[in-house]
């Protein structure tokens, strides 16, 4: 920085020389506010998104910095919400990055009495032998005399926030695998 | 330079000219919020928070028991509030404010109230933007500056805390963050104003209660809302904050109520409270002696005014 | 829906800008009350009775769209001799068995036609937790009977079948016409009527009735617009119907500015409904196989399926999903695996699988986004089912009460669970955000939107995608090699979603592709027309076919606003066929024009030989108007020209339903469940077919209980969401609505010296809960017949979890279902409530066995002595 940068840089300077006698606007600025600008202007990429609370289906823009989500805001080409969004939906930067979220796998041993953390892949090994145990202990070849080929042993219950390649894997293998009381919040 | 140059009060056409900014400066920008179409839905509050990162206040969660407002007023943490009043109307009578009872039922005959109509007015309140801000001309460090867009601004890195413009305001907006020391209010999301874009809270409003735009274009959209509003029977419909012969020379965010300001919790005829410091500075200077430590900092940091005067 | 769909409602304050007259009926005063211009606060669960009344309104005074009606609804068909109406019945219709609580629909057919198979003959079953024997742990409501399986969620995607012409009088003269029949049926459905059962002063109601009929017909058309208020009662469906009837009636279907809009309350509720993860449907509104009675496909589709209308196709659309899923495995030789689909006996609905878990039946449980330990009626009664199972897996973004029930749920506290005696393995797997994955929501408009992922999840976090896909990769490892047949459905189903990325997450897009469906040659399918029933087409979900028609994912389409129509064809895909409105050939009349300038939207352009418009028509766009089906025509070709009702078997809307529903071709007024007052109509109190669980944590209170003697009802805030999973953990949210509150009257507050800000404890047979006191006069008190009736508002969005916490509103609540669609009663039960907090521990379980004792529920029979309804 040279000598009349840096004496250009003091108020009173600027105040004493320009237009700004009081020092109440340009004069006062400070250096951070020069370097201010909005953080969506710096995000490596914006992403098409959409509001993952109520059935209307606002438009959202994702703005990512350094692969994390710096800002969530309504997308203004959205014919169904023109940009706008409710206090929820305004509030999904927090959902997403806020605190609370869980990041590991919890397990809860029968009669435990405190959760223990394990491996992803342990986890999903362990779910895997109880379906199967569970489907064969009580699968039902017939109920009554008529074929079935089902278990009521097993149940699933959906939150509606699922996307709908995710609730048709979920009724696909269900099915595959002869569970039927298969639900959701569409329900409810 | 012009003859209103400088001064603390009365009309002013282009606080920004004034404030040492070029011609070539972009327009005053405000806030028109038309509570007529307000729903209460906070999302100004939420998206003013997510984006200026203001913190949350869970430490001390509860329920305030104001209609559905949680908040209570603007604050260092609060920079968009929304107030809810719950009125009862009466074909014959105005209307009446209930408050929200202390203890127990409302007083009066129940059977009576239950006559009325139900009227329930949303309003989201935000720092003004005055055209005279006391809490810029007060600003010991110069924190509190003017931006090229005329609005009225904290900057972080050179508040000290002094908390001069609490008090000065006369709207009770600006205010100290606990646990941080320094002033915090709405910025008219002046980081997103230089990337050409609208403040957050504008941008989330579902019905477009909060408008942002040039302050001449809003000032006469208003007065082209309140002429259709009276013209639909509306009659109760007025502007709050945007004359410019005000006490603090008009608002860049100014209002559409439907109830007096006071109704919501705003004060009906504020003044700068800056108005009369030249006059006020005069006998000071007359009897300096004995001054107190702070009125002469303030003078020091605001001597120009004084060389200026004739 | 300013309250719940705030962004939504911009177009309701920018109608009202325009001249819209806005009318709010809700029972309580809010954010919507604030700007309509009319507010109707009517009693919780009156809605059929209110809307009868616009029906009997619009009937009196010839206020119908006569032209519209009589071409375009079954208003002129002439129904059977033997068809008796509540009128007759005192509350029944005909066909009704008091022993079952079952109607026998065939005497509701039109004359000349019959219902096919399935809806005239349905499966009945014993319920599975029958099985127990004697000591069960649950008894269904009948005991022992046969229960029959609910249906009417199949016709999701249009109606139950019939065949065979009606015979029809154009005149509407013939006594026996649906036209008269509703005019008899609803005859004494007055403004009066209005004010005894809905509290709802005359004058009001007319002022409604006026509003709404004055801004229908050919010039101008009212849309209304509804969320869980009209379906969560014992007569949810026939809420629904009301409103269509009442609809199709002022000619307000298939027509710009009206229809029937479900504010849905889920970003993809609708998808999960369409691309069900329900247990009585496959993909496409196709219903789940019973068992016994579909021996084949053949079979299965000659019973469900009608031979008239798109439905008509529906062997094509099977054929092509059991493609989809077992691929080279499925061929004509062996029926396309259709026996590989497992059979339905009966209900097995989300409550019913509650019970099931009580009785130890069922023993695993997956919690996929979803928190019944506070967000599913009678919350403990799903915890105690929860506490019951051998495993459970929650998946979701935070520690919900459904993952931690075993630690600090409510049940701990009174002593009635211990921690160490709770069996089930729990295993919480943290889920990935909307942010964090590619997929597609379904609005609720039937509008199809691709979110792409922009971050990896953190951790351990997966989308839901890679779970289930995941899952199935290991089970199917495990099992390779089995030649145990029941295996087979696994290891032949087609399970090759290529996966990328560090954490192998399946390609969404390829779940798509395989949604939209392939022809032989491997090309995507462009529409549901090119399906076939050969073998030769494979689709996952029909209706979705053609979102990726020509392997471009249209759900991602985002052409800006600006750039298009109103209509905004280029923003997302919306099923069917990317049509915005359903059923708008009825936008234009008979010969295809349409029926105003002001109202115009698709028409027949003659010139061309095509219909035209602003939206894709929604019938074939080469159909002429004067088409009439040569005899023998099948599927489509069998509906005229003139049939805008295209998935109907009869094209037309049906203001009378003779097949389809469980309880009665026309809706009734019924009394909830639960409510302070008789019905004034009948001398049925409740729907006489609604589904109840009597179980020792599931009690119910006699109707005009002076123990529990107020009304209550559930709602949402604003500032939250639904049971609070995705809000009560956010401090931004939290700090808005901080703590569960309770709204009640002034007058209520005086009667029971309820405090402003104080607490309050409200009580009903399932338990207690506290909550805050808001006293406000936008809860008032109604006046019904000569009775003040006090309603309580309760907020549902609290759990003992999260940032902002309280009591969960859905403990107070029992389980009573909709016998079409089982969805519970939450919108209108009863209670006490009484100043101060509830008791803690095990006085909370003696202070609610107290209040039970003198309403005269003997703690262990179900029914309460006196409640004596036959129907209870």
């Amino acid at each position: 920085m040279g000598l009349w940068q840096w004496i250009d840089g003091w108020p009173v300077y600027r105040q004493l020389t320009g237009d700004d006698a009081l020092g109440r606007g340009s004069a006062a600025r400070s250096r951070g506010t020069e370097r201010l600008s909005a953080r969506t202007e710096r995000a490596d990429r914006v992403v098409r998104s959409v509001c993952p609370y109520c059935a209307v289906g606002c438009g959202q823009k994702v703005y990512v910095k350094d692969e994390k989500v710096i800002q969530i805001e309504g997308d203004p080409d959205s014919p169904i919400s023109r940009g706008r969004l409710c206090p929820k939906g305004a509030a999904s930067k927090q959902l997403v990055t806020g605190p609370g979220r869980i990041s590991a796998v919890l397990h809860r041993p029968p009669h435990g009495t405190g959760w223990e953390r394990i491996p992803l892949d342990r986890a999903m090994d362990m779910i895997a032998d109880r379906v199967v145990a569970t489907r064969r202990q009580t699968w039902q070849d017939t109920h009554h005399g008529v074929p079935v080929r089902r278990t009521l042993g097993i149940a699933s219950l959906g939150g509606a926030t699922l996307d709908n390649e995710e609730n048709y894997l979920m009724k696909k293998l269900y099915t595959a695998l002869g569970a039927i009381q298969i639900e959701n919040q569409a329900r409810i | 330079m012009t003859s209103d140059r400088n001064r603390l009060s009365g009309p002013l056409a282009d606080p920004t000219a004034d404030a040492g900014y070029p011609d070539t400066h972009p327009p005053r920008m405000g806030f028109f919020t038309d509570t007529s179409v307000c729903i209460g839905c906070k999302a100004c509050q939420v998206a003013c928070k997510e984006w200026n990162l203001v913190p949350a206040e869970t430490g001390e969660l509860d329920l305030l028991g104001q209609s559905f407002d949680n908040t209570g007023a603007l604050s260092a943490n609060n920079w968009r509030h929304v107030a809810f009043i719950e009125q009862t109307v009466t074909p014959d009578r105005p209307p009446v404010d209930l408050g929200m009872p202390a203890i127990g039922p409302p007083a009066g005959d129940a059977s009576d109230a239950g006559d009325g109509q139900v009227r329930w007015l949303m309003s989201s309140d935000v720092c003004k933007h005055c055209t005279h801000a006391a809490c810029l001309d007060v600003c010991p460090t110069g924190s509190l500056f003017r931006t090229e867009f005329g609005t009225v601004v904290v900057q972080e890195d050179i508040c000290n805390g002094c908390g001069y413009c609490v008090p000065a305001c006369p709207y009770g907006v600006i205010d100290i963050r606990p646990g941080d020391g320094r002033a915090f209010k709405c910025t008219l999301c002046y980081d997103r104003l230089g990337a050409g874009r609208e403040p957050a809270c504008a941008q989330a409003c579902p019905t477009d209660s909060i408008q942002f735009g040039p302050l001449e274009e809003l000032r006469e959209r208003a007065d082209l809302r309140v002429t259709e509003l009276h013209e639909r029977g509306v009659d109760e419909a007025r502007l709050y904050g945007r004359d410019p012969q005000d006490g603090v020379g008009g608002d860049g965010a100014f209002f559409l109520l439907l109830d007096e300001p006071e109704v919501y919790g705003l004060p009906p005829d504020p003044v700068v409270t800056t108005r009369d410091l030249p006059s006020m500075w005069r006998h000071a200077a007359t009897a300096a002696v004995g001054v107190a430590v702070s009125v002469a900092l303030s003078f020091l940091e605001r001597g120009a005014l004084e060389r200026r005067k004739p | 829906m300013a309250e719940c769909h705030p962004v939504g409602f911009q177009w309701v304050v920018e109608a009202r800008e325009r001249g819209a007259t806005i009318i709010h009926v809700d029972p309580r005063f809010t954010r919507t009350s604030a700007l309509a211009d009319v507010h109707v606060p009517l009693r919780a669960g009156t809605d059929i009775a209110f809307l009868g009344a616009l029906i009997n309104h619009v009937l009196s005074n010839d206020k119908d769209f006569r032209e519209y009606v009589v071409a375009y609804t079954n208003a002129p068909a002439i129904l059977r001799e033997d068809f008796a109406d509540t009128e007759d019945l005192d509350g029944l219709f005909s066909g009704f068995d008091p022993d079952s609580h079952h109607y026998e629909t065939t005497s509701w057919m039109y004359e000349g036609a019959r219902a096919s198979a399935a809806a005239g003959d349905r499966d009945r079953w014993p319920a599975s937790g029958d099985e127990g024997g004697p000591g069960a742990a649950d008894r269904q409501h009948g005991g022992g009977e046969l229960r029959e399986t609910g249906r009417a969620h199949s016709y999701g995607a249009g109606g139950p079948a019939l065949s065979g012409k009606p015979a029809m009088d154009p005149t509407l003269r013939h006594p026996r016409c649906v036209y008269q029949v509703l005019k008899r049926h609803f005859a004494r459905y007055t403004p009066e009527l209005v004010e005894d059962v809905c509290g709802v002063p005359r004058e009001l109601f007319t002022r409604v009735a006026d509003a709404i009929t004055a801004n229908s017909g050919r010039e101008r058309t009212t849309a209304l617009c509804y969320s869980v208020g009209w379906t969560q009662h014992t007569v949810g469906v026939q809420y629904i119907r009301t409103a269509a009837i009442l609809q199709a009636l002022l000619g307000n279907i298939g027509r710009p500015g009206g229809g029937i809009l479900a504010l849905r309350g889920h970003a993809s509720i609708q998808g999960s409904t369409d691309v069900p993860t329900l247990y009585d449907l496959l993909p496409g509104y196709i219903p789940m196989p019973h068992a016994h009675q579909h021996q084949d496909l053949d079979a299965f589709v000659a019973a469900d399926a009608g031979t008239t209308g798109f439905w008509g196709n529906m062997r094509a659309y099977v054929v092509s999903l059991l493609k989809a899923w077992w691929g080279e495995a499925a061929d004509e030789e062996n029926d396309y695996r259709f026996d590989w689909l497992p059979r339905l006996t009966g209900d097995h609905g989300t409550y019913r699988t509650v019970l099931n878990q009580l009785s130890g039946e069922c023993k695993g449980y997956f919690l996929v986004g979803e928190n019944p330990a506070v967000g599913s009626a009678n919350s403990k009664l799903q915890r105690l089912g929860l506490a019951n199972l051998d495993w459970l897996v929650v998946r979701d973004l935070r520690l919900i009460e459904s993952a931690t029930f075993w630690q600090d749920g409510p049940e701990i506290e009174t002593g009635e669970l211990r921690t160490e005696e709770i069996p089930t393995e729990v295993f919480f797997l943290p889920a990935a955000a909307h942010t964090e994955k590619d997929g597609s929501f379904t609005n609720t408009q039937r509008l199809l939107q691709w979110h792409h992922a922009a971050v990896e999840p953190p951790g351990d976090a997966r989308s839901d995608l890679w779970f289930y896909h995941h899952l199935g990769r290991i089970i199917r490892e495990k099992l390779a090699g089995s030649t145990d047949p029941r295996d087979r459905p696994l290891l032949d189903l087609t399970w090759d979603y290529p996966t990328s990325g560090p954490l192998a997450e399946p390609s969404a897009d390829a779940v798509l592709a395989e949604i939209n469906g392939h022809g032989q040659d491997g090309q995507p399918l462009s529409s549901f027309t090119q399906l076939r029933d050969d073998g030769s087409t494979s689709c996952g979900v029909w209706i979705y076919c053609g979102v990726r028609a020509d392997g471009h994912n249209r759900a991602a389409n985002r052409r800006p606003r600006d750039e298009q129509s109103r209509v905004a064809p280029d923003w997302g895909w919306a099923w069917p066929a990317n049509r915005r409105i359903l059923y708008n050939r009825a936008s234009a009349d008979p010969e295809g024009r349409p029926w105003s300038e002001r109202k115009r939207y698709v028409w027949w352009d003659a010139e061309q030989g095509r219909w035209t418009g602003e939206d894709v028509p929604d019938c074939e766009a080469d159909k002429p108007p004067d088409y009439r089906p040569p005899p023998g025509a099948r599927a489509q070709d069998a509906l005229a020209g003139t049939d805008p009702f295209i998935m109907q078997s009869d094209g037309r809307a049906w203001l009378f339903a003779p097949a389809g529903l469980a309880d009665g071709p026309l809706p009734a007024h019924y009394e909830p469940y639960e409510s302070p007052v008789d019905n004034p109509l009948y001398g049925q109190q409740t729907n006489p077919a609604l589904q109840a669980y009597d179980h020792p944590a599931n009690r119910y209170h006699p109707a005009g209980s002076e123990v529990y003697p107020y009304a209550f009802t559930t709602y949402r805030l604003t500032e939250h969401h639904t049971a609070g999973g995705m809000s009560r953990t956010l401090p931004y949210l939290s700090e808005l609505q901080p703590e569960f509150f309770c709204e009640v009257s002034p007058e209520l507050a005086a009667e029971r010296g309820l405090e402003h800000l104080g607490w309050a404890t409200i009580t009903t047979a399932r338990t207690a809960v506290e909550a805050r006191v808001l006293v406000t006069e936008r809860i008032r008190p109604l006046r019904i017949r000569g009775r003040t009736i006090h309603q309580v508002g309760l907020p549902y969005h609290w759990g003992p979890n999260g940032l902002s916490k309280g009591d969960a509103a859905n403990e107070l609540l029992s389980v009573v279902l909709d016998p079409n669609v089982r969805i519970q009663e939450s919108k209108a039960a009863t209670c006490d409530i009484q100043p101060g907090r509830r008791p803690r521990g095990p006085a909370l379980r003696a202070h609610v066995a107290a209040y039970r004792r003198r309403a005269g529920l003997n703690e262990d029979e179900g029914t309460p002595p006196g409640a004596g309804e036959g129907q209870r």
